[in-house]
């Protein structure tokens, strides 16, 4: 599909984006559905997951930063229901496109650096000479601290892009050993890697879970040294 | 030697990135589980940063799989 110059089709990605959102939709909504104040089974898992974004967000950057909790919160549960919902088989799995992640992760990076100049001004630029250096360090330490800044969004994309394809390419690879090692030895052989692959995709759930946890949390991070910056 | 060969080895040198990943990742949860052992009571208050330096950890490893993966496949 064509719009002028643009390429608006309707994607697989966009697809799963569209599931991703709506499941995640079903669970906070359905859950609050019938709220009442002593929660059941479903309401105690949405809150538990309110809970826990909350807990993360005060804990590491402080009660200051409550109006960024939606995005935080919203951001967590997409990466983490793209994450498992790639687990399943015959899916597509959105987090193992860079252009997603990296959407994500320069979204993040321009607004922490524009909150940055609203809440601090021009000593933003304290933060790329931490306090108690001495001086002759600073043309040094100054151009590594700001390399560093500019590799946030690179590093943070491609973490969770890295991860995921990784992950899934591994699994893909020890499945092709399923068959070539079974055909080999009258299908006696796959049963080794097919104990091997059911081992791996546990801990790839770990991982999908783990990795949608660590962005939201550098996230946070992030958040903090906006709010906190060093003098 | 023949540009496609140089390509092979250059992926398979990225890779090589991988084994400081692999000793970070161990240092890390090798560290925390001696210290968690010498102090329980204090463990469940550092796991947020015994994931987050294994997160950061993992990742420069993982920078190294995106160079072969890009030798491999984008030239």
């Amino acid at each position: 599909m064509y719009f002028g110059d643009f390429n608006l089709s309707f994607t697989n990605s966009a697809f799963y984006m569209t599931l991703i959102v709506l499941s995640i939709w079903i669970f906070v909504a359905g859950g609050m559905r019938h709220a009442s104040a002593v929660p059941g089974r479903w309401q105690s898992m949405v809150e538990l997951v309110y809970e826990f974004i909350s807990n993360m967000l005060y804990d590491t950057v402080g009660p200051e930063a409550r109006r960024f909790f939606p995005f935080i919160f919203s951001l967590f549960m997409f990466i983490l229901v793209a994450n498992l919902m790639g687990m399943i088989p015959y899916t597509f799995t959105v987090t193992s496109h860079i252009i997603v992640t990296f959407t994500f992760a320069a979204f993040i990076f321009v607004t922490v650096t524009i909150l940055s100049f609203y809440k601090n001004g021009f000593k933003f630029f304290t933060m790329f000479l931490p306090p108690g250096v001495p001086i002759f360090l600073a043309p040094l330490l100054v151009v590594i601290e700001f390399i560093s800044y500019l590799t946030r969004p690179v590093s943070l994309s491609v973490r969770l892009f890295a991860n995921m394809m990784a992950g899934h390419t591994m699994l893909k690879v020890i499945a092709g050993f399923v068959i070539s090692l079974g055909a080999a030895t009258y299908g006696i052989g796959g049963i080794i890697p097919l104990a091997f692959i059911t081992a791996l995709t546990g801990l790839e759930v770990i991982i999908a879970v783990l990795q949608a946890y660590v962005f939201a949390i550098l996230t946070c991070i992030y958040l903090n040294d906006a709010y906190h910056i060093q003098h | 030697m023949e540009a496609e060969a140089a390509k092979l080895i250059g992926a398979g040198l990225a890779c090589t990135a991988l084994i400081g990943a692999g000793i970070g990742i161990g240092n890390i949860f090798g560290s925390y589980l001696s210290g968690a052992l010498r102090n329980p009571s204090a463990a469940d208050g550092q796991r947020t940063n015994l994931l987050l330096g294994f997160a950061l950890a993992e990742a420069t490893g993982l920078f190294g799989l995106v160079i072969a993966l890009i030798l491999l496949f984008g030239f």
